[in-house]
């Protein structure tokens, strides 16, 4: 299960007339948690944008699986799981119905499958209330549920742990740990350590600012 | 616990449950922020009662003036609420989820305008006999007044959502939609007022109906396509 | 970068660079500036000077010799600006945006001037500045367009972003400008029952369109230049981080 997800190529990306990388190469490997790290604007969210697909503005090559990335977008689309610095969370929906949308844009997910999840991320008695009402930890934990309910392969993950308890990050760690370990893989920014979840490789911006 | 990876996936639902899906969403959303949801048609009103009052009361004069009163009033209604169809998605981070789902973004982009439209074009459309009597438009010209307001705004909703993708990224985008859009419009204005016009007259109408489904059929092939591309610009940008 | 496809002949993607670009620029420059300056010079003489005056018009026809080149000129502009715009847009062409984005400025002039001048041969010729007709409200949509076109490209902020949100503008409004066109036509035979139309002109004598078809061609070679000029500032712009921009400035 080791065979290469993700490949990236002299990746380069400059905003606002600075060069976030340059010559920016990694491989993420099925059952492999790689962590981006970076100060404060060295281009983490950027980077983790670029590989999900989102942001075009760079140069270089990304492979998945192989093959070129602009090949296979709904082949890769279909096995990624994007969680980004907005949850996508619609304050009016109730977390049910957020849920079963996201069920829909991702066909192969069961929408059965959406209480279990919410359950999981201790929503539960709050599936039919909308999300304003709930607290901002409460909020981010709707947008976590759709790990639980994912069959996505690759797992791209910006800041999963902001605004979630002790406790509720321990059990996405023992998540994750659990993805990885079925072969799957988590590219991620977090300033907390990661503790538990086997190896973890890391990926330092910093460094790559001073060699671009 | 989480599904096995690699699974043998569920055969793709697919299509038709994501645009049923959405429509459904949208309509939800709409109908829980119920003032945005009038707000469009009080504008309507509002243009519509400035005429009289700016120009003359005159029935004979208002019933002229009517058929281009109405459809002006209804292409800056459907302009206002332009600008929120993506803007909300944009903002709590939707719109990443929505393009970056396997399925065809066009799909998605479709079900959006026609909730858009339906909350919007359509309630202008039903509307559109009271307004008439306000504007002594003669009760020939209602059915043509209903049938090019049925054809024509759809096209309007396609359109302007071209424009509210673009300045999705944009902190205010409501004045400039309106640069980008109002040009693109004129052609459904000629000929939804030439409609009912044709229709007081008791002239024929088949030939105006027939191009504004033209362009709402060309529309509807091509704005998803223009649309789709602009939001990935926008949330790439 | 550009993405190499057999089928593309090899100029195409040393047009990408930005370099050989702008290198390219200078060397034609001269040449179209010449002859633009001989053909405008020559074409404006003989306009002025030496074409026989109109039988109907009298001399306030005269102004036919700008308007009509400007007219054409804002027109093709707008497609190039279009159509750059979508090889920028297909092939992330830095070249080709900053081509699509220098022409827009250009062909808005152009479409003014049509316009101004179109409204200069109104008074003599109807009597009023404005009239409603069918070309002058066209040529207003399409200064409307160019508008909306570089408002919104100065208000986004990240420069390929703008670009790329441009040129999807630009070919919707590619796709519409015949749909207007057509549009506003025939509003306008609905509204004007065949006026005066300004251009259609019934078999115009040689002494009136050869100094026509040199402004025309001198309009264009004008155009070439602008662009040029301005596609070099943009380059400059955009590359100044580049070493060879660097060399070039310290060299002079």
């Amino acid at each position: 299960m080791s065979q290469t997800m993700l490949k990236v190529e002299n990746l380069f990306c400059e905003r606002d007339d600075r060069v976030l990388f340059d010559q920016l190469s990694f491989e993420v490997d099925g059952g492999e948690i790689v962590q981006i790290e970076g100060a404060n604007g060295s281009g983490k969210t950027t980077l983790l944008r670029i590989l999900s697909g989102l942001s075009r503005n760079y140069e270089g090559e990304i492979y998945w699986q192989g093959e070129p990335i602009e090949k296979v977008r709904e082949e890769f689309r279909a096995e990624l799981l994007y969680f980004g610095h907005q949850p996508g969370v619609k304050a009016l929906l109730t977390p049910e119905e957020n849920l079963h949308w996201y069920c829909a844009l991702h066909a192969s997910l069961d929408p059965a499958r959406v209480q279990e999840a919410l359950e999981q991320v201790g929503l539960r008695g709050f599936e039919d209330v909308p999300c304003h009402t709930l607290s901002a930890g409460q909020h981010r934990r709707v947008s976590l549920a759709r790990l639980y309910l994912s069959d996505a392969r690759l797992w791209i993950l910006d800041e999963p742990f902001t605004a979630i308890d002790k406790r509720g990050v321990a059990a996405k760690e023992a998540l994750i740990g659990r993805h990885v370990a079925q072969g799957g893989s988590v590219i991620l920014t977090t300033h907390q350590d990661l503790q538990g979840s086997g190896a973890v490789r890391s990926i330092n911006l910093d460094r790559q600012g001073e060699r671009g | 616990m989480n599904q096995p990876l690699n699974p043998q996936r569920r055969p793709a639902i697919g299509m038709g449950a994501l645009f049923a899906a959405t429509l459904k969403r949208d309509l939800k959303l709409s109908l829980r922020r119920k003032s945005e949801l009038v707000n469009p048609l009080i504008f309507f009103l509002m243009v519509i009662t400035l005429f009289p009052l700016g120009v003359s009361p005159e029935p004979g004069f208002l019933a002229e003036l009517a058929p281009g009163v109405i459809w002006v009033a209804a292409l800056l209604a459907t302009l206002l609420s332009m600008d929120s169809l993506f803007r909300t998605d944009f903002d709590d981070g939707s719109l990443e989820q929505l393009l970056l789902s396997p399925q065809p973004v066009m799909l998605v982009v479709c079900a959006k305008v026609l909730a858009h439209w339906m909350l919007t074009g359509l309630a202008l459309t039903l509307v559109a006999p009271l307004i008439s009597v306000m504007l002594f438009l003669p009760a020939e010209g209602v059915p043509g007044l209903m049938l090019s307001l049925l054809l024509g705004t759809p096209t309007l909703s396609l359109v302007g959502a071209i424009g509210a993708a673009l300045t999705v990224g944009l902190k205010r985008g409501g004045v400039l939609i309106s640069l980008l859009v109002l040009p693109l419009y004129i052609p459904v204005l000629i000929f939804g007022t030439g409609a009912v016009q044709a229709a007081v007259t008791g002239l024929p109408l088949d030939g105006y109906l027939a191009l504004l489904g033209a362009l709402l059929a060309l529309g509807t092939v091509l704005a998803p396509l223009a649309i789709g591309a602009a939001l990935r610009i926008s949330v790439s940008g | 970068m550009v993405e190499k496809k057999k089928w593309l002949p090899r100029w195409f993607y040393q047009l990408a660079s930005p370099r050989w670009c702008y290198q390219i620029c200078g060397k034609l420059l001269p040449g179209f500036a010449v002859a633009a300056l001989i053909l405008l010079l020559g074409g404006i003489v003989w306009a002025l000077l030496f074409a026989p005056a109109d039988y109907q018009q009298g001399n306030s026809f005269r102004i036919i010799y700008l308007h009509v080149p400007s007219a054409i000129l804002a027109q093709s502009c707008y497609m190039m600006m279009a159509v750059a715009g979508a090889i920028g847009l297909i092939w992330k062409m830095k070249v080709a945006d900053m081509v699509a984005k220098s022409c827009a400025p250009i062909g808005a002039t152009m479409a003014v001037l049509a316009l101004l001048t179109g409204a200069i041969w109104g008074k003599p010729t109807w009597g009023s500045w404005w009239v409603w007709d069918a070309r002058l409200t066209s040529m207003l949509i399409l200064l409307f367009l160019y508008l909306g076109v570089m408002a919104l490209n100065s208000a986004i902020e990240s420069e390929s972003t703008a670009a790329q949100a441009s040129a999807v503008l630009s070919l919707v409004g590619l796709v519409n400008i015949p749909i207007i066109k057509y549009s506003v036509d025939w509003w306008n035979t609905l509204h004007q029952p065949a006026t005066f139309t300004l251009t259609e002109r019934p078999a115009m004598p040689a002494e009136m369109w050869v100094p026509l078809l040199m402004m025309v061609v001198g309009f264009y070679c004008f155009f070439a230049v602008s662009l040029m000029l301005r596609l070099r500032n943009e380059i400059l712009r955009r590359e100044r981080r580049a070493g060879w921009v660097r060399d070039l400035l310290l060299s002079k």
